[in-house]
């Protein structure tokens, strides 16, 4: 009797240490290769964004730096972050005046435009890493996603280039790499801000009009200015569940 | 013999067939299938670590102060003091990464200073602007502002 349950003991004893173990090695095995950035946990964090309009200048550092950092074709449609300007008369909020040449790459130079009875401001504009984002939906083949930390990227080995994303995207912030035929757009610097860097936009935002934050870090600076600001996002009849909130956004913007 | 096996050979035969079937499905979802795919959502998993592998450009301001001391106690206090040394001077990871060669060239001030600071309807009005063909527009605005403290006592 005592035997038996002794017996018992041991042989579900094996049973489980066996099956624990087996368990564990089979994570390693579906894990496949280490991860390049060992300290970062993607549960750790969700970004998003704050721009400030009321403090962009549109001095374009933002879409040079993004080309230069993501190696974005520097041809003029090609942008993983533009500046946008917009004139409105202050009674015809329907049909604000936009225009981004060359999307900002250059500055804003010219002040010919200029007209005294019509508000003017610059708005930046990027992916805005939406939770529930209407071009991870149609992806037919699951080469774009929303990552764990909440950052929407493309698997370009995977992508067909089928540009439903491009046309699903309500934000217009996709296009197609003409270089490899994949669709492509902003990662967030997914590369930065996984090593505890900040985006290059920015980085070399002189006026730090835009500021990433880790809406799961309590102590990031993003919850003060969300909390002291009244922020928006684009287009929120979408819900897209965006995560780049603008301070100072005119009712005008599209 | 019971009834029931008595012809069972048919049975057999389908059970065959649909177990090779079965297999045949599972090696080819092996081969087409990517490593860790489905691991977090409908996507392989690797895509993260490809996208994460791309090298950084824009080393950073904390890369900047650990040399160039000097520079930040010129900017203490200055309405410069928080841009970002890139925002100006480009991408600088080379020369971090080269510890100090591959230096970069200095900007031209007739350049660099109006994209912030030409005169625009469109800029915040509290920002400082100047129309830049009035501003003096013959000698280089460092001139007489330092760029990294600006302000002229």
């Amino acid at each position: 009797m005592n035997n038996e349950r002794r017996q018992f003991l041991r042989e579900t004893g094996k049973f489980l240490v066996l099956t624990a173990s087996a368990s564990v090695a089979w994570e390693a095995v579906l894990a496949g290769r280490p991860e390049t950035a060992p300290n970062y946990k993607t549960a750790d964090h969700w970004w998003g964004m704050v721009i400030d309009i009321e403090s962009c200048i549109g001095c374009g550092n933002c879409v040079r730096a993004c080309k230069e950092e993501n190696d974005v074709p520097r041809t003029p449609t090609y942008f993983r972050t533009w500046v946008e300007r917009y004139r409105v008369e202050p009674d015809d909020l329907e049909h604000p005046a936009v225009d981004s040449p060359n999307g900002g790459f250059d500055g804003f130079n010219d002040r010919a435009a200029a007209d005294p009875t019509a508000k003017h401001f610059f708005v930046p504009k990027l992916c805005n890493h939406c939770a529930h984002s209407p071009c991870v939906q149609v992806c037919p083949v699951g080469a774009t996603f929303e990552s764990p930390d909440g950052v929407v990227l493309v698997d370009k080995t995977y992508c067909l280039g089928c540009r439903y994303c491009v046309q699903a995207c309500p934000y217009g912030c996709r296009f197609i790499d003409p270089r490899t035929n994949t669709a492509d757009k902003c990662t967030l610097c997914y590369h930065r801000i996984t090593k505890g860097l900040t985006t290059a936009c920015c980085e070399t935002c002189p006026t730090g009009a835009r500021q990433l934050g880790d809406l799961k870090d309590p102590k990031d600076a993003i919850h003060t200015f969300l909390r002291e600001h009244h922020v928006l996002v684009l287009k929120p009849q979408m819900a897209t569940g965006a995560k780049v909130y603008y301070n100072g956004l005119d009712g005008s913007v599209r | 013999m019971s009834g029931w096996l008595r012809d069972k050979a048919h049975l057999v035969r389908m059970a065959v067939l649909f177990a090779l079937g079965i297999a045949a499905f599972l090696a080819f979802r092996a081969v087409m299938v990517p490593e860790g795919f489905g691991r977090y959502g409908h996507y392989r998993a690797g895509a993260l670590d490809d996208v994460r592998a791309r090298p950084v450009r824009y080393a950073g301001r904390a890369a900047c102060v650990d040399c160039h001391s000097d520079v930040v106690a010129a900017r203490h206090g200055s309405r410069h003091e928080r841009i970002g040394c890139e925002a100006c001077h480009g991408p600088l990871m080379a020369h971090v990464a080269a510890q100090g060669g591959e230096k970069p060239t200095r900007p031209d001030s007739r350049v660099l200073c109006p994209r912030c600071h030409a005169a625009s309807p469109w800029k915040p009005k509290t920002y400082p602007q100047v129309v830049v063909a009035e501003h003096s527009p013959d000698g280089p605005c460092t001139a007489c502002h330092k760029a990294h403290a600006p302000k002229m006592s």
